[in-house]
């Protein structure tokens, strides 16, 4: 419960827009519910105009039948207001709540990203909030007409007898502790249910995602196999949770029924004594279980709610998760740096347990271009992790143009260096929309002239729409080699100060590539650049060869200088024209 | 829909025990009226306190039993509506295991897996709701106007005109809002897509500080879907309203009715009274109802959503014969004038393509970007269906091999590397799940990959995070090379999956996989000259087709677009 109220209290922000909206729809409540509890009234009043054969007041009854159809016609009419009321707020709050959600994401550090499955993550900002709008309707639309419901009826019940109202009020919160006794026991069970969802979304989404390796190794089975153990789980903790949560209703009910009785019972004694006659008996009794249903109702909605939360918890949680330590208020900004980069004894490592880079110096000039070789592993990918500070060191610094990074904008920061990794990440959409992620301005000409260069304006032309060609999620049908081509022109177009190049031509062929290359000589004249590559070929004219094993750096100078050193370089180079057999 | 219901065929007795139940609880309901009623006309006339303790008692009776059939009846409808969610859920992910390469790369990731979870829990929602009130709600408003017939036939005729034209109100409402929810439903696919993609392309994003512009994508296509939403919400939402409207204005006839009635001395003045009290119960009815309706509409737009998927079309499964064995009149792998078109419409990704290869040979594919060499190898386990042409192994056309052998007998490194949250043993296990550790690490000998898994803490118990995040691009290439060598198969293909290595890895596994297998038939396709120069045949691709083939000296000689790609490698 305690947890809950936290929960709550942290929903609190998003429900405070929603206030106007709140008292409106109380109001329309309110008013569709008087009028709606009238019509019973107009209804015994005509009956009254009907007495019996030649005796009936037609006037008087045509009057009120006129009467009840403009109150049916109102009431419809702000039930229908307070129902779109209720339906703006909710799909508002959660829409905000989900923007929120998607901001942080936007701004959580990579390492919450990378260790946290996306497909749970995902699950949150999609089905968690689903399911806390559907509650949160629920919860609205229930809780003003019952309210409204109980005020009036209550209100009734005593002007006809205020001592069996009164035991009707006492008797009430019997039901409300019934409805929070399995509410509590529900709570655990809806949690429980909305992990064991996350944790299936993740495994569906990373299955799906890899379906085509799946099926290349007759992993079909298998795989049906563990999805199997983790749905038979959610069958379990889902009917329990939904069972456990439909409980509440005839409990609630079952203890009304009692109270019903109770009053039946009273009201026959108080009748026996002729302190009540029979037809206010009658009346009281119906005024009492119209009185008890919006009870049923508002229990229900408060186990509905329950679920909810208990999503809501793990919104909010990803809401609340810690984003990226913002830049310092006096952050300067990196305005086209000259491109002198230092590191400065940087140590840094992902776990505690593993130091990934020890003691790592460097400093480099303006226009120098900056190879990194070494064995797989060695932390080529890191160093580029810790450039673009999407991680921080441990210790030691790293600057650009004599300035810390971590005291200039991660904005400017990054706009300052192009990248290119190995992981060719493109999105769903046009051709168009993926070259332009790094400069949304450029026109038709340039996006053409920079595919040019890239060489990526042949394949895109022959493409069903060309430049307008809709490419699905991850690239969609087109080789990883295209796919790098398309990254690099995009980098191109965005034509930054200074470039980092991850295995950015692994996929592509040599002669393209050294076609690339030379566009990017001509565009990178005057500005530094780090190239990571596996082919030596790739990277013999650039200033300075780092060559990298378990963090440290082991040699570096130039192509030249570095095979008459005939050490660590020379054997990798030398490895490429080794002739094994196959 | 239709789809949906043989998933309900083990729940038989739960849907109709469910809402049976439900039932008795109305019936024991109806029982109070009466109790109510002898409580006053004998407790009350006949100043019988005994009468009235036992008529209360018996009415807690009631609302005991009434309770137990109503917790019996939830149970069921629980037990059948997460029964069946579940068996849904299984019938998708199964029928996404069945689905073909175009297939899966027409249908995106984000909508399955929406279709797979949030669908799935509105029809399970819907179906659970359905099975505790459909037969109640029709029952009482039968019930009622039964009940009415028995009052004054010509008071019940306004019952029978109103419950057509209720009918009519709720089922067009349905009508218009499923498709509106099937709308709202693809518009959540969109945000899947892009929240999905966010995560993905999380460094790409904020190495180009894209994250202002996707959150003001990720805000419009948000307020879309709240539009549409609260469209959607406010037609579905008339629902209520209209019936309280409708039955008011039909209360108000009856009245009218009656007094006509009681003027003429038909019926009396009570009897106008109960028509108007059945008459009420309906309206009360009809308001749980159409909760439910709205609940419904929902989930027969999201089961619809499902059947789409479970309807695509599936491969038949046709007798078809196992892995051919090997005829000495025939070469081992041969394709005679192959042409692929991935869609009807686009241009050819390969063009008449035609060789074959002995048993044992190092075939090298290379040619520039785009020129069709994942194409070619994807042809060979039959990932796509040649458009044109023929490729046969052992002299046997590859339609007529049951994939499932031909499948087992390639093992294929996608250019992509996919690895799953598991550990490396795990991971392995996939080539064949009866290999032991030293199969295993036989593998991850071969593919270079024992220096690093040795490294790792717990070596083969290594876990591996999703998508292989705690691994880098080269570690997790040899371990997709590892994977494929575990299944020792008899064809291997390596599409592009060296390039992460550096030169001197790249050599010595080429050596290690050879020396593993002296009669495995490999396929290299890279872009390094290296990598293949040593083939027993490399064809060049160009755009589709074939430039040359042959052995690296003689197209060292006589081929241009080789000669091109070696030179731009080894330019000494």
């Amino acid at each position: 419960m305690t947890n809950q109220l936290t929960t709550i209290k942290k929903l609190l922000p998003f429900l405070k827009p929603c206030r106007g909206l709140f008292v409106l729809a109380l109001m329309a409540a309110t008013v569709s519910s008087l009028l709606t509890l009238y019509i019973p009234r107009l209804t015994g009043e005509a009956v009254d105009c009907i007495i019996g054969p030649g005796n009936v007041n037609f006037h008087g009854a045509l009057m009120i039948i006129v009467k009840i159809a403009v109150c049916a016609c109102l009431a419809g009419f702000f039930q229908w207001i307070m129902s779109i009321l209720n339906n703006k707020m909710t799909f508002e709050i959660v829409r905000d709540m989900r923007n929120a959600a998607f901001k942080n994401i936007e701004r959580l550090p990579l390492k919450y990203l990378d260790s946290n499955p996306s497909g749970d993550l995902m699950s949150r900002v999609i089905a968690d909030a689903d399911q806390f709008a559907d509650g949160l309707l629920m919860g609205f639309t229930q809780f003003f007409t019952g309210v409204v419901t109980i005020l009036g009826t209550l209100f009734f019940m005593l002007m006809i007898d205020w001592r069996i109202g009164l035991l009707v009020v006492v008797l009430t919160p019997l039901s409300f502790f019934v409805a929070k006794f399995i509410a509590t026991h529900t709570y655990e069970y809806a949690k429980l249910q909305a992990g064991i969802r996350g944790e299936e979304t993740g495994f569906v989404n990373e299955m799906i995602a890899g379906q085509k390796v799946v099926k290349a190794f007759g992993r079909e089975e298998a795989v049906l196999r563990d999805f199997d153990e983790i749905n038979e789980r959610m069958e379990k903790a889902s009917l329990k949770a939904t069972f456990y949560s439909s409980l509440t209703n005839p409990s609630t009910r079952f203890v009304n029924n009692t109270v019903y009785a109770l009053v039946a019972i009273a009201g026959a004694f108080a009748a026996i004594g002729k302190l009540m006659t029979v037809g206010e008996l009658t009346s009281f009794l119906s005024y009492a279980s119209q009185y008890t249903r919006p009870f049923n109702e508002i229990s229900g909605v408060i186990t509905e709610l329950q679920g909810a939360i208990a999503c809501a918890e793990r919104l909010v949680d990803l809401i609340e998760e810690e984003p990226e330590i913002p830049d310092p208020v006096d952050a300067e900004e990196l305005n086209m740096p000259e491109g002198r980069v230092r590191m400065d004894s940087v140590c840094f490592s992902y776990t505690p347990d593993r130091e990934l880079i020890r003691d790592f110096s460097l400093s480099v000039d303006p226009g120098m271009r900056i190879a990194i070789v070494g064995p797989t592993g060695c932390g080529k990918t890191t160093l580029i992790n810790l450039l673009m500070r999407f991680y921080d060191v441990n210790s030691g610094s790293i600057s650009v143009d004599g300035k810390d990074i971590r005291k200039v904008t991660r904005r400017s920061l990054r706009d300052s260096y192009g990248m290119v990794l190995q992981d060719t990440w493109l999105r769903s959409g046009s051709i168009r929309d993926n070259l332009t992620i790094g400069n949304p301005e450029a026109t038709d000409e340039e996006i053409i002239e920079a595919a040019k260069t890239c060489h990526s304006h042949s394949f895109i032309r022959r493409l069903p729409k060309g430049y307008d060609t809709y490419i699905g999620e991850d690239g969609g049908g087109l080789s990883a080699g295209q796919k790098q081509l398309l990254c690099i022109t995009r980098v191109m177009l965005s034509s930054p100060d200074m470039l980092i190049l991850d295995e950015a031509t692994s996929s592509i062929d040599t002669r393209t590539e050294i076609r690339i290359q030379k566009a990017f000589h001509s565009m990178m004249a005057g500005r530094t650049s780090f190239i990571v590559a596996h082919r030596l070929s790739t990277i013999r004219e650039s200033d300075l060869i780092l060559c990298m094993r378990d963090g440290n750096i082991v040699e570096s100078g130039t192509h030249k200088e570095l095979l008459a050193e005939k050490g660590f370089y020379y054997q990798l180079y030398m490895s490429q024209f080794s002739g094994k057999a196959i | 829909m239709k789809e949906l219901i043989k998933y309900l065929k083990n729940y038989k007795k739960e849907c109709v025990l469910a809402p049976l139940f439900k039932l008795l609880e109305a019936l024991f309901e109806l029982i109070v009226p009466l109790a109510v009623a002898a409580l006053i006309d004998r407790g009350i006339g006949g100043n019988d306190t005994a009468f009235v303790l036992r008529m209360g008692g018996f009415m807690v009776l009631l609302g005991a039993a009434g309770l137990a059939f109503s917790i019996t009846a939830q149970y069921f409808a629980a037990a059948a509506a997460t029964g069946f969610s579940s068996k849904v859920r299984r019938a998708l992910f199964k029928a996404v295991q069945t689905f073909d390469f175009s297939t899966l790369d027409k249908t995106g990731t984000g909508t399955l897996i929406t279709r797979m979870t949030s669908d799935v829990a509105q029809v399970q929602n819907g179906l659970n709701m359905f099975l505790r009130l459909f037969l109640r709600s029709p029952f009482i408003v039968f019930g009622a106007m039964i009940m009415a017939f028995t009052v004054d036939l010509q008071g019940a005729l306004v019952f029978v005109v109103l419950i057509p034209v209720l009918f009519i109100v709720v089922a067009g409402i349905m009508r218009v809002t499923r498709p509106a929810y099937r709308l709202v439903q693809s518009k959540l696919d969109g945000i899947t897509g892009r929240t999905r993609e966010n995560l993905t392309g999380v460094r790409v994003i904020r190495a180009f500080h894209g994250e202002k512009r996707e959150e003001e994508s990720f805000l419009r296509e948000n307020d879309e879907l709240v539009d549409l939403q609260e469209k959607t919400g406010s037609i579905s939402a008339l629902m209520n309203p209209l019936t309280l409207v409708i039955v008011n204005l039909f209360t108000a006839g009856l009245i009218y009715v009656g007094a006509v009635r009681v003027d003429h001395g038909f019926i009396t003045r009570g009897s106008v009274v109960a028509l108007v009290n059945y008459m009420s119960q309906i309206l009360i009815e009809l308001v749980k109802l159409a909760n439910l309706v709205v609940l419904l509409t929902k989930a027969m737009a999201s089961a619809d959503r499902v059947g789409e998927i479970l309807n695509k079309e599936r491969p038949e499964p046709g007798e078809k014969q196992g892995f051919p064995p090997e005829n000495g009149d025939v070469p081992y792998i041969s394709f005679d004038n192959v042409s692929l078109r991935y869609e009807e419409g686009s241009d050819l990704a390969l063009e008449n393509i035609s060789f074959s290869v002995n048993k044992g040979d190092t075939v090298g594919v290379i040619g520039g970007t785009g020129s069709g060499k994942t194409s070619l190898v994807s042809l060979i386990p039959g990932y796509y269906k040649a458009t044109e042409g023929s490729i046969r192994i052992n002299g046997v056309e590859i339609g007529d091999i049951d994939e499932k052998a031909l499948r087992e007998k390639t093992g294929m490194v996608f250019q992509k590397t996919d690895l799953f949250s598991g550990s490396i043993r795990d991971n392995l296990l996939w080539g064949d799940p009866d290999a032991s550790d030293s199969d295993l690490m036989e593998a991850v000998n071969a593919a270079q990959a024992s220096e690093f898994v040795n490294e790792k803490p717990g070596e083969l118990d290594f876990f591996i995070e999703q998508s292989g995040k705690n691994l880098s691009g080269g570690q997790k290439q040899r371990l997709t090379i590892a994977r494929a060598l575990v299944r020792h198969p008899e064809i291997l293909i390596m599409d592009d999956s060296a390039s992460a290595l550096d030169f001197a890895t790249d050599a010595r596994l080429r050596s290690c996989i050879r020396e593993m297998a002296r009669s495995m038939t490999i396929f290299i396709v890279s872009q390094r000259a290296a990598s293949v120069m040593h083939s027993d045949l490399i064809i060049v691709l160009d755009d589709g087709r074939i430039a040359g083939m042959g052995k690296h000296e003689d197209l060292l000689r006589e081929n241009e677009v080789y000669k091109e790609i070696y030179y731009s490698q080894f330019p000494d």
